[in-house]
């Protein structure tokens, strides 16, 4: 039998590991800190306004993840809300009550038909979530005819006319706490807050993990498998579509073509926080520090001016560096 | 004195200081079935690990054909002969029987072509005398587990192995294909290949061994032949005190009727047979414990599994349940309606192993602890705590992880999850499945307290000395019919195999 001290254990467990990464990136920060521009609030701010919309895919993504599944689909379901969002909000003038709804229940039913997919057809995930990922584009570009949705709205006489701009945009948009926390982060960290609650207190929460665990030994234990699965792909539609919206407002349009590829950056923030890829373990306390490091990386890569081409291989290295670090306990 | 093939001197391995194995001495000889025998926990495992190159570094020397070795590797463990047979079977199932008996080992012209026909050459060469027809071209995936293991024997050979490490073989084996086991082991035996066999069946052990080294807590108690050993000897050995009986007595007092079944079948879902059970009635009286037998693919846990829900709602019959009928839909409605199977695999079917001890306990009734649908967090740990003390499961804490624990408290974890959920109708499926004498001992006499408290059980079990200790009545099934109904009183080792067997026996 092995034994172990208090700190040992601490020292092994993932979420100590998720830290250590994490302070190495900030170490790199403090060493390469073009001019004291990373001590200076503003930069860290910004850091978390840039991370907030990959960081809320990947709280949804964290649940998927769980349960042993993957969801590929979290980029074009963005995509697809962002557009929906903009027609809803700029061209038809609805109200932001009617149209966040709306956007977050066409979320819910893209997360449920993949859900749908894995859980009844039992399609496995990766190709379930990849098909969802090519009809939610193709969905996307349906309903905006192909084009970035504007503020600029056609008129039957074929002019254009700009229409102001809602203030449910400006208010997402916005910085509060005197300018010093952007909107968007607060809702990352509600997304946060409401995926901790289902981890940590719900029945819910608890049979994602019995499900990613051993899927057999949870069905002959009673968990509702299929039902269960329902809920993390259906959850992580939501989050696709709060994401769509906060990326919206930030980009004061809607384009069919938004969040190509987000959900690769989603899946490495939830790995490099060190949940498994093969379920059952894992926790959004992770990602929330999984999501920091991948922002302080980016960050700190672009305020040393460090060109395009080599920050993408950096950020590459570093991924397998942490990731590295993180199976070390073993 | 003839020379050891082997030798293992003065072995001693600590894992983070603390001592597992010290100064164990373990010999070998050519064409003997050495039996390693000792509870979970004391050092089997860990000496077979150091001798065939999993651990390399540990005190001590071993000795192969009076030269000093070291194993750096598995790999070159293999490579001078020394091959270890897992209960996981180490095979490819999606690869035909050929590509899996050469597998890493490939047989190749030049260095990059296959070289088939020699390989089946030398495949037959090697199966044939071992008495294994299967056939070179088809996928290993479509044998069942008892071939699929010979197989791995038959790869050891290929190897041209000496030693053979087996680690529990049977335990997943029906009395016909245990029989088929050892006779291909009486023919490695007459080649000069020498067996170390790790087994918790005692019965087994007396027919195969030829020597038997007993080990407790890392240490050598002794070793002798197994013809100057008692059964009752070797449990002392193992256990260092005297274990009376290796059953507990059983005093049942079966009251009213509690579960009634009627004409039970079970279609096969993969359309090979037409039925995996067939007609099948009973009935289970409050308090009772009815056994089980039959041979493997006598339909005995998939009567079970049936019962359970595990097929869903595709099966015929009627069962009542306290006199009230008892649907069939799923796993979850059955432990609704108080009726629970304890599966026959913990790691694959029985419990969730990354998850904690007191998570695995409250599954099956987390409902009742989060009636509002947040998980009230005291009374859950409360009852999982209730259970360890019960159960006398040995944990540091509830919040261990339960693939940590050993085969034995593993076990009783998959038992307090279902009494848990208050159960009136216990199904079990092979409850003593590769845990050590000591555990057993308490799992049996948990069975008996919980009878007394009205609670009935339906019992699975290949060890026919466990059948009978237990059982107040036995079933016998075969190819998915009852074939026998035998009384306590009246049931003998003989007349279950013979019935299993298909034979008619009198009652």
């Amino acid at each position: 039998m092995k034994k172990e001290s208090k700190v040992g254990s601490l020292i092994r467990s993932p979420f100590f590991r998720a830290l250590a990464a994490l302070l190495f990136v900030i170490l790199i920060g403090i060493l390469f800190n073009a001019d004291g521009a990373f001590f200076r609030w503003d930069t860290h701010r910004d850091m978390f306004r840039h991370i907030s919309v990959f960081a809320i895919l990947a709280c949804g993504m964290t649940l998927v993840i769980i349960t042993a599944g993957i969801d590929l689909s979290v980029g074009s379901v963005l995509g697809f809300s962002a557009v929906l969002f903009s027609l809803l909000s700029l061209q038809m003038a609805l109200s932001p009550w009617l149209a966040i709804p709306a956007c977050l229940a066409a979320g819910l039913l893209c997360g449920l038909t993949s859900g749908t997919l894995v859980a009844r057809f039992r399609i496995q995930p990766f190709i379930a979530t990849l098909a969802m990922m090519v009809f939610a584009r193709g969905l996307a570009k349906w309903i905006s005819g192909g084009k970035k949705i504007s503020t600029a709205v056609l008129q039957p006489d074929g002019t254009y006319k700009y229409t102001e701009i809602p203030p449910i945009f400006d208010a997402l948009n916005a910085k509060i706490l005197g300018e010093n926390v952007a909107l968007v982060t607060l809702i990352f960290l509600v997304c946060v807050l409401v995926c901790w609650l289902i981890l940590a207190k719900l029945r819910w929460g608890r049979y994602l993990y019995a499900v990613g665990g051993n899927e057999e030994a949870a069905r002959l234990s009673g968990v509702p498998v299929a039902v269960t699965k329902l809920f993390a792909y259906g959850a992580s539609g939501i989050f696709a579509a709060v994401a769509g919206i906060a990326q919206a407002a930030q980009e004061l349009q809607g384009d069919p073509e938004a969040g190509a590829t987000y959900e690769l950056t989603a899946i490495a923030i939830v790995v490099i926080g060190g949940t498994s890829l093969m379920g059952g373990r894992g926790s959004i306390g992770l990602t929330l520090v999984g999501a920091m490091t991948i922002g302080y990386l980016e960050k700190i890569l672009s305020i040393n001016a460090v060109g395009e081409a080599s920050r993408l291989m950096l950020t590459g290295a570093i991924i397998v560096g942490a990731v590295l670090l993180q199976m070390a306990r073993k | 004195m003839r020379k050891d093939l082997l030798r293992m001197v003065d072995i001693g391995k600590a894992f983070s200081g603390v001592p597992v194995l010290e100064n164990v001495h373990f010999d070998l000889q050519p064409g003997e079935v050495h039996v390693l025998a000792g509870e979970n926990g004391a050092g089997k495992t860990t000496l077979i690990k150091i001798l065939s190159g999993v651990h390399t570094d540990y005190r001590g020397e071993i000795f192969l054909d009076g030269r000093r070795v070291r194993f750096k590797s598995p790999q070159e463990a293999r490579l001078m002969g020394i091959s270890a047979i897992h209960q996981d079977l180490a095979l490819i199932d999606s690869m035909r029987v050929l590509d899996n008996l050469f597998l890493g080992r490939e047989k190749t012209r030049g260095s990059w072509w296959m070289d088939w026909r020699s390989e089946k050459a030398r495949a037959r060469h090697i199966l044939e005398p071992l008495g294994i027809s299967v056939d070179l071209e088809a996928p290993l995936a479509q044998y069942p587990l008892s071939v699929r293991q010979m197989i791995e024997i038959a790869r050891a050979m290929a190897s041209e192995a000496r030693i053979l490490i087996m680690d529990e073989p049977t335990s997943a084996l029906s009395e016909a294909e245990v029989k088929h086991l050892f006779d291909l082991i009486g023919r490695l035996k007459e080649r000069g290949c020498a067996i170390i066999y790790i087994s918790h069946r005692l019965e087994e052990i007396f027919r195969i061994a030829d020597r038997i080294t007993v080990l407790r807590d890392g240490h050598l108690i002794g070793t002798a032949r197994a013809q100057d050993l008692s059964p009752d000897e070797l449990i002392r050995w193992m256990v260092g005190r005297e274990i009376k009986q290796q059953f507990p007595e059983r005093q049942a007092k079966p009251g009213p009727e509690r579960l009634r079944v009627e004409g039970f079948s079970v279609p096969d879902p993969s359309g090979e047979k037409s039925y995996l059970v067939e007609n099948i009635s009973l009935c289970l009286r409050m308090g009772e414990i009815l056994g089980l037998a039959g041979l493997r693919g006598s339909g005995k846990s998939e009567l079970l599994n049936g019962i359970f829900g595990a097929f869903g709602r595709n099966v015929q019959g009627n069962i009542l349940l306290d006199d009230r009928p008892f649907e069939v839909v799923s796993p979850r409605r059955s432990i609704e309606q108080g009726l629970v199977l304890q599966t026959n695999d913990r790691k694959t079917t029985g419990l969730i192993g990354g998850l904690s001890v007191a998570w695995n306990i409250t599954l099956p009734s987390l409902e009742t602890f989060s009636p509002r649908g947040w998980v009230e967090k005291r009374e859950e740990w409360a009852a999982a705590q209730k259970q360890i003390q019960e159960l006398g499961i040995k944990v540091a804490s509830p919040e261990q992880q339960v693939e940590t624990l050993s085969g034995g408290n593993q076990q009783k974890v998959v038992l307090a999850k279902w009494l848990q959920t208050g159960p009136k109708v216990l199904l079990l499926d092979e409850p003593t499945l590769g845990v050590d004498v000591g555990a057993k001992h308490e799992i049996y006499r948990l069975m008996n307290s919980l009878t007394q408290q009205g609670l009935a059980i339906l019992l699975v079990t290949s060890e026919l000395p466990e059948l009978l200790a237990m059982s107040d009545r036995i079933l016998v099934l075969h190819r998915g019919r009852i074939q026998a109904e035998l009384h306590r009183e009246e049931a003998t080792q003989e007349k279950v195999i013979r019935a299993a067997m298909g034979e008619r026996v009198n009652g």
